[in-house]
């Protein structure tokens, strides 16, 4: 130790001396922390400026006017709106002959190009319409489809009309159709019909998310009326019935721990329990919900043990002294008083479901499904899967729409989290 | 659908039940002109209960019975040269009589599986009316007895307690339950791996290159190329953790120190639920920003200095992974700075030191066990972390130090191996399991270790 002893003059000159350096180095972890924390902010902001500049795009989408004529001959030849007269009618022959009459090409080969330039769903699009709208027939009438997806992202400028036509995805003559197109005025850019209303699809023109998005209700749904009761039920026997005892303080422990698992760890036990030895079928959203539900289960016990935790014994003494029994305590009083930081918990822990993604790929969530679930036991997929599964897709215009599905998914769990947030800001009760 | 309805009628009976038990003890309580031991809503509710529980455990059953039954049912109808065959699997077999069953048909079954799926779904609508019939018995039978239960002496609300109580005994065993079956379904496999492929070889070996056993078979070149040395995951993911912890620990230990020691209490309220909106963020969303803007922004800005940053690196997805990661060390070392109590700091301002020397010399060397445990929590978060190492950081198994190519983690093994169609059996399939058990036993064990470590501390202040 270094005791020398020194005036007190001496000292104080010493403090005055080392003070200004002392400051500047307080002033300087103050900046460090600055520094961090608008890193940190950055990063966010930088995350969200990434996907929501993409994404905005993503619900947008080009379309081309054509005229129609809508033949009942050709369109339904059988005359009843069949789904087989349908098939057999030929409506994106007739959307072809309205294209070329316009575009004017030439030959098998010009031809074969300029069918490219609509996309594939044209047909579906008129059938739809008739079936919608039988008055429709006989009658010449605009109709808007959407471009091939190529098209799409040349308009968008991703393609570039500078580079060689060999590296290139559509040729010069499809350049050509589509500047012919744009000089009539019948190439538009519109909010997309199909990103919301759309379910997967191979053609990222016509690929939607509304297949995905309800498979994550349905999911969410399986989840929740699992999780919340069962919960629920745990924490209220740790808390407030079970006695402090071996048994008790290992079922603690064991949630706990299965806080920290990892998620695709319990992907592994669905597609090794579920799957396997109860021979359940892949990719329904029952199975999927079950193992979220054993996932957000532990958030669900640790946050309402908490919130039974903070309403007061004194309740419970009131209640116990005009005579009510245990049970009766506990759901006449405790439940109620404890409901809110319960819910909080629970929505914390079903927007942590909503955005889970790893489990539901092991338990085969990542078929490619085109029909849209309508129960349970449907195949079917969620949002963040079919976001991991558009990211892996090559088209250029994936990328937009693979955004936009990130929008959605975002602004659904911001709203569940901010919901909690008023929650908890409104009907907790400070003791 | 049948399966609803059955429960639907199962309800509706249940609550014929309620009634019936409420109008009973409240006829009693109008007769004797003296009331029961309980209220009269509680003999209702034990009517229902009662005529309920029991009906769905028989419910229970035989829904998830009669599948097992039929599957053993159906073995007399397989003929003997197909068991007898080499290449005999029960369960596919099984699984092709159920697909006919469904109406799913490839190619041409042999007209044996036709008629075992003709039974099949004749044995199917058997059990649906045996179904309909013993679930109505069950519950109009628990219900009358119950009812017949009812009389001035009866203590129904005792015995509703009971029944809740055992309700919610029982589902605190879920948990337990869920733990078990983690287990059971990952250890068994993975010792099923284990007794193929050696122990040391799996744990020491320095090449990762799985190969199905079809592939190996149809001699493509690939046989006895297999190879599972674990060595380079472990790496790989310790490289990915190292990298994320490079850039949380320092932007969250900051964070944590400017919000509880600096920042005013308006600041703190807006900057920390801003944090949190980072844990917030799905990691599948975290996995599509590394692998579409930061690889090919490092990959761009790497080439104008003349690296050669891999499209896959390693870099890209620590990185991002160590943003996601932030929000788990600032709120946490927050915590732990916070409760560490308001005199050691008065102390220190008392003897005429700055916040700096405060911070340094006091808070933070009080509050270090909690501040290790946090950052061992948020490692253990990285190494678990699937989505953003299986969409950014590649599935090439080299074993380097260098954070520009890129690596692998054991978490998107797993699901790479796992994803899609498997075969069960096979030494690659297996491994997964053997990964996902290295994955517990180390994720496990850190979260002891931290919860440990913060109990510890904690009990010093209170």
């Amino acid at each position: 130790m270094n005791n020398k002893i020194i005036s007190p003059l001496e000292a104080s000159s010493k403090v005055k001396n080392s003070i200004a350096k002392r400051r500047a180095k307080d002033n300087r972890l103050r900046l460090y922390g600055r520094i961090s924390i608008s890193l940190a902010v950055c990063f966010l902001l930088f995350l969200f400026y990434s996907i929501f500049s993409k994404g905005y795009s993503g619900f947008f989408q080009y379309y081309v006017t054509l005229d129609i004529n809508f033949d009942r001959e050709r369109i339904d030849p059988k005359g009843d709106l069949s789904e087989n007269s349908l098939f057999d009618g030929d409506a994106s022959v007739i959307v072809n002959e309205s294209l070329f009459s316009i575009i004017q090409p030439t030959g098998r080969k010009e031809k074969k190009q300029a069918k490219k330039i609509v996309s594939s769903g044209k047909d579906i699009r008129i059938t739809k319409m008739v079936k919608n709208n039988p008055s429709l027939f006989g009658t010449i009438t605009k109709v808007k489809f959407a471009l091939d997806d190529d098209i799409d992202s040349f308009l968008r400028g991703y393609i570039k009309r500078e580079t060689p036509e060999s590296e290139r995805r559509i040729s010069n003559k499809v350049i050509e159709y589509v500047d012919k197109l744009n000089e009539e005025g019948r190439i538009t850019y519109e909010f997309s019909d199909y990103i919301l209303s759309g379910s997967a699809s191979g053609n990222p023109e016509m690929a939607g998310i509304k297949g995905a998005f309800i498979g994550s209700m349905l999911t969410l749904s399986v989840c929740l009326l699992i999780s919340f009761p069962l919960g629920i039920a745990t924490a209220v026997y740790l808390e407030e019935i079970a006695k402090k005892n071996k048994i008790t303080e290992i079922i603690e422990v064991n949630i706990n721990n299965l806080a920290a698992v990892p998620s695709v760890v319990f992907g592994i036990m669905g597609l090794a329990i579920f799957i396997s030895i109860f021979g359940m079928p892949r990719s329904i959203p029952l199975v999927g919900g079950m193992v979220l539900a054993l996932m957000t289960l532990p958030t669900i016990i640790i946050s309402s043990r908490a919130a039974i935790r903070a309403v007061p014994p004194s309740v419970r003494d009131a209640a116990y002294g005009i005579g009510a029994s245990k049970i009766q305590v506990i759901f006449h009083h405790v439940i109620p008083l404890a409901m809110p930081g319960m819910l909080t918990g629970t929505i914390i822990g079903m927007a942590q479901a909503l955005g889970e993604t790893a489990p539901l790929l092991m338990i085969g969530m990542v078929a490619f499904i085109v029909d849209i679930p309508n129960s349970i036991v449907d195949p079917g997929t969620v949002l963040p899967v079919q976001i991991f599964m558009w990211a892996d897709f090559a088209e250029r215009m994936f990328v937009q729409k693979t955004s936009a599905a990130i929008i959605v998914l975002l602004v659904f769990l911001i709203s569940m989290n901010a919901f909690a947030v008023y929650l908890r800001k409104k009907l907790e009760r400070r003791w | 659908m049948f399966n609803f309805y059955l429960l639907a009628g199962i309800l509706l009976i249940s609550f014929i039940f309620f009634f019936f038990g409420y109008i009973r003890a409240r006829s009693l309580v109008i007769s004797n002109q003296k009331n029961l031991h309980s209220l009269v809503h509680y003999y209702g509710i034990f009517s229902l209960l009662a005529c309920l529980l029991p009906t769905l455990g028989v419910f229970f059953i035989l829904t998830v019975g009669d599948d097992f039954l039929f599957a053993e049912l159906i073995k007399e109808f397989i003929p003997d040269h197909v068991i007898n065959s080499e290449n005999y699997n029960f369960t596919i077999i099984l699984a092709q009589i159920n697909n006919s069953v469904d109406g799913l048909i490839f190619g041409t079954p042999p007209q044996w599986i036709k008629n075992a799926s003709e039974i099949w779904k004749s044995w199917v609508h058997k059990s649906q009316t045996l179904t309909v019939i013993v679930c109505f018995l069950t519950a109009i039978i628990s219900g009358f007895l119950s009812y017949k239960k009812i009389n001035r002496e009866f203590r129904s609300r005792n015995a509703v307690e009971k029944i809740i109580i055992s309700i919610m005994a029982l589902s605190s065993v879920i948990a337990i339950l869920t733990t078990i079956a983690i287990i059971f379904s990952v250890f068994f496999e993975a010792m099923r791996f284990f007794a193929l492929i050696p122990f040391d070889e799996f744990l020491f070996g320095t090449v990762w290159n799985p190969q199905f056993e079809g592939a190996e078979r149809a001699g493509s070149g690939q046989e006895g190329l297999s190879q599972y040395g674990a060595i380079p995951l472990f790496a790989g993911t310790f490289l990915i953790s190292l990298i994320a912890l490079c850039v949380s620990v320092p932007v969250g230990l900051f964070s944590a120190i400017y919000l509880s020691e600096y920042a005013s209490s308006k600041e703190r309220a807006f900057f920390k639920p801003l944090l949190e909106v980072l844990a917030g963020i799905p990691t599948v969303v975290y996995g599509f920003f590394a692998a579409l803007t930061v690889a090919p922004f490092l990959r761009s800005s790497g080439s104008i200095f003349g690296l050669d940053i891999a499209s896959e690196s390693a870099l890209a997805a620590g990185f991002v992974m160590g943003i996601m990661i932030i929000p788990f060390i600032s709120s946490l070392s927050d915590d732990v700075i916070n409760a560490v109590p308001q005199s050691l700091r008065d102390a220190g301002y008392g003897l005429g030191s700055t916040k700096n020397e405060t911070v340094m010399k006091i808070v933070l060397p009080a509050a270090l066990p909690g501040v290790v445990a946090s950052v061992i929590l948020a490692v253990s978060r990285a190494v678990g972390e699937t989505m953003i190492v299986v969409m950014a950081a590649g599935l090439a198994a080299n074993l380097t130090a260098n954070p520009l190519e890129a690596v692998t983690t054991v978490t998107s093994q797993i699901v790479t191996i796992l994803v899609g169609d498997q075969e069960f059996e096979s030494a690659k399939t297996l491994s997964a399991f053997a990964l996902a058990l290295t994955l517990i036993i180390i994720t496990l064990g850190m979260n002891f270790y931290a919860l440990h470590v913060v109990k510890k501390y904690r009990e010093q202040y209170e």
